[in-house]
């Protein structure tokens, strides 16, 4: 059995992840990881070019 | 590994299925009044844990061959945005919320029309042989081919033409699953101004939360949805004041038709709108509500264990259901549809999801158990319209045009079916529920909506069902709301590939003109059949699930003949039966439904021997003004609806047949394709 603390930070992070809210952190990341020193977008920026690519195409069902 | 754990883990193995059989011997030789709805939720756990311990372990491991070394799309193209390796239960999490959708919800319950145990049967068996297999293998497909889009695979696979039928045939089930969704909140708003004032302040809230991810603070998803769902929760509540004011209360008492014009006009401005506007907040929220729902009926279900009233089989497997018509072969499996398969999930398998797949070995999880986890949402859509008297279950989603429209012509109506149920019983129930009438409310989502009320209300306190109802209600719309936003968008986008193909300008998806005139032909497109259905004195669901059903269940049977040609081309041959025998169920299904749709003398079922039927008596001067009124644009949709359904057989037989030449060609020699797959390359992810 894990930790209730353990547990909670388990599952918050996974509805945070779950919902996008950490989306530009892990790019963030993605960009230091690969592109170390090259230009990223601000967070607005990156927040509606993610929208746009998202809903360009088939991602909810009936 | 020492011997204990394994003889326990067997142990546990055997005494599941023990438990699932007896499940299923309890569901089915049950005979008493009522059933505890316990039963179906231990059988349908069972039945998922073996499907997925075993078939889904053997598909993995012996025809998919999953490779954990294998580094997947995600690894290779990662690009920290659609392409990016996810954990596998954050990965489920997304796909379960995109698949999960109001079908699963809408089809058990026109289903229980039958009985439970019929849908339960379905529900269980074709999800764990059929749709949990067909969502794995695509999914499986797509992330072995850097995450290509069904339509790309069937290019590859097929040819230009198997793609083109495979777009047409989209392009057609969003249309009419648009249509059909679209009708079932315009009959649950009708002249309820408690649930017409909810749904409409969704759209203001949508609207804040847009604006505050947009400008106040971007991108901070969690924050914006937690404000949102307080809101919403606030309008449910707001709605019942509206209901109470004499002035607002007639303000958003609306007739079907006015609410048809809104939610098309609607579905018209969201979709030209900014996504960032309405349709990404809109959608936060429906997605954090969905997941909320999910579980908390799950709880009610578990903890309450509501007795179930239907009863097993009921007389109208013969075909003479009043809320659908037709025998329980095949209508009872176009009915179900996504609740057992889903044509639509090939979609989002193939695409979206496979982008994110870390390891190969999560196609398991995510691809079949998402599935087995939609499968019973179903199953607790069937316990919630099951959990009603079956009385008020017919009463509710039997149109007036069926029953007659007094309430006294109603119920003596249903009752003779051996249903009892009195007018001062179902004016009870609406009062409890602040409702003026549930007469007539087609389309599963009032009933489910006075189910769950049912369910909620017991276990979170009585007195609220009102509050429960409408906030079922809500949780319906929001999302319904939110297929016809995304709908319009992508079918305005299939649209404008199409037309770019006759004229370039026409493709350009930043050229406003040709936005708004895609947009408008995509509106016109469902708004025209929600029309009709609202005309319709039959209801409109009667025709419209049905077509639905039938054109969700041919796009499965286009992805599975994609999957089967897939597999025959690289080496799977003697696994071919795993997609092939559901492809083979589907096309007998959708074959039998569509020829009766077409042929059959009955007009209850048959398009154009309804047309004849209504023809015949509008000739004779039988029918009241007000059908006159509609009867010619109803006789010319049952033609559109015959004609539609001879079209859409035509391309799933073509796409077969198809299928079957490519794999001919290929056993025999004659055309050895190269592979499709992506090579191999070792994963570097610990």
């Amino acid at each position: 059995m894990k930790p209730a603390p353990h547990l909670a930070r388990g599952l918050w992070r996974g509805l945070r992840a779950l919902l996008g809210d950490d989306a530009y952190e892990r790019y963030l990341a993605h960009r230091q990881d690969r592109h170390p020193g090259a230009a990223t977008l601000d967070r607005r920026t990156f927040y509606l070019s993610e929208l746009d690519r998202r809903w360009t195409r088939i991602n909810r069902c009936c | 590994m020492t011997t204990t754990p394994r003889l326990l883990r067997a142990a546990l193995w055997v005494g599941i299925a023990i438990l699932g059989a007896a499940g299923f011997g309890g569901i089915a030789l049950n005979r008493g009044e009522s059933i505890n709805a316990l039963w179906f939720v231990v059988t349908a756990v069972s039945t998922y844990l073996i499907g997925y311990r075993f078939y889904s372990g053997w598909i993995a491991a012996r025809v998919c061959r999953l490779d954990a070394t294998r580094a997947t799309p995600a690894e290779r193209l990662d690009n920290g945005r659609d392409f990016m390796p996810t954990h596998r239960s954050i990965v489920f999490g997304h796909h379960f919320a995109a698949i999960a959708g109001a079908g699963p919800l809408i089809g058990p319950t026109l289903a229980a029309q039958f009985g439970y145990l019929p849908g339960t049967l379905w529900l269980l068996v074709g999800a764990v042989l059929a749709g949990c297999v067909q969502d794995m293998l695509v999914l499986f497909c797509s992330t072995r081919r850097d995450g290509r889009s069904l339509a790309h695979l069937a290019r590859d696979e097929l040819g230009r033409f198997g793609a083109g039928a495979a777009m047409l045939g989209t392009l057609f089930i969003m249309i009419i699953l648009m249509a059909v969704l679209a009708l079932v909140v315009v009959k649950a708003m009708a002249h309820s101004a408690w649930s017409t004032a909810t749904v409409f302040a969704t759209i203001p809230i949508a609207i804040l939360v847009g604006i505050y991810l947009r400008y106040l603070r971007p991108g901070r998803v969690m924050e914006a949805t937690a404000i949102g769902v307080a809101l919403l929760l606030l309008a449910v509540g707001a709605g019942g004041w509206v209901d109470q004011h004499p002035v607002l209360s007639a303000w958003f008492d609306l007739s079907e038709r006015a609410l048809a014009v809104f939610v098309i006009a609607y579905g018209f401005i969201a979709a030209v709108l900014p996504v960032w506007l309405l349709l990404a907040p809109r959608d936060y929220l429906s997605t954090f509500v969905k997941l909320g729902v999910v579980f908390l009926l799950a709880f009610a279900i578990v903890v309450l264990q509501p007795e179930i009233h239907m009863p097993a089989v009921t007389r109208f497997v013969d075909g003479t259901g009043p809320i659908f018509s037709g025998k329980l072969f095949p209508f009872l499996f176009i009915t179900l549809a996504c609740g057992a398969i889903s044509g639509f999930h090939a979609l989002v398998s193939s695409g979206t999801t496979p982008k994110l797949i870390a390891r190969e070995t999560d196609v398991r999880m995510v691809g079949y158990g998402s599935m087995a986890l939609e499968s019973f949402v179903a199953i607790m859509a069937l316990v919630a319209a099951c959990v009603l008297d079956p009385g008020v279950y017919f009463a509710i989603n039997t149109a007036a045009g069926v029953v007659g429209a007094d309430p006294a012509t109603a119920t003596a109506t249903i009752s003779s079916w051996g249903f009892p149920v009195t007018p001062g019983h179902m004016q009870e129930l609406a009062s409890s529920m602040g409702e003026q009438s549930l007469y007539g409310r087609t389309g599963g989502a009032p009933s489910l909506a006075v189910g769950m009320a049912h369910i909620f209300g017991s276990a979170f306190g009585d007195g609220l069902f009102a509050v429960w109802y409408h906030f079922a209600i809500m949780f319906e719309a929001v999302f319904i709301l939110t297929v016809l936003d995304a709908g319009t968008r992508v079918g305005r986008f299939i649209m404008q590939d199409a037309l770019g193909t006759l004229w370039e300008p026409l493709g350009r998806t930043s050229w406003n003109p040709s936005v708004w005139a895609a947009s408008i032909l995509v509106c016109i497109g469902w708004g025209y059949f929600l029309y009709i259905g609202v005309l319709d004195p039959n209801g409109g669901i009667n025709i419209l699930w049905p077509l639905f059903g039938m054109a969700n269940q041919m796009l499965a049977a286009i992805a599975l003949a994609v999957v089967t040609a897939i597999f025959v081309k690289s080496g799977r041959l003697r696994y071919s039966w795993v997609p092939g025998v559901p492809l083979a169920w589907l096309v007998i299904v959708t074959t039998t439904a569509a020829i009766q749709k077409v042929t059959s003398d009955d007009p209850r079922i048959g398009f154009f021997a309804a047309a004849r039927d209504l023809a015949a008596k509008l000739a004779a001067g039988v029918l009241p003004p007000e059908r006159v009124a509609v009867a010619p644009k109803l006789i010319f949709n049952l033609h559109l609806d015959g004609w539609l359904t001879v079209a859409l057989l035509a391309i799933v037989w073509i796409i077969v047949l198809d299928t079957a030449r490519g794999c001919w060609l290929h056993l025999s020699g004659r055309r050895v394709a190269p592979s499709t797959e992506s090579p191999y390359v070792t994963t570097q992810l610990a």
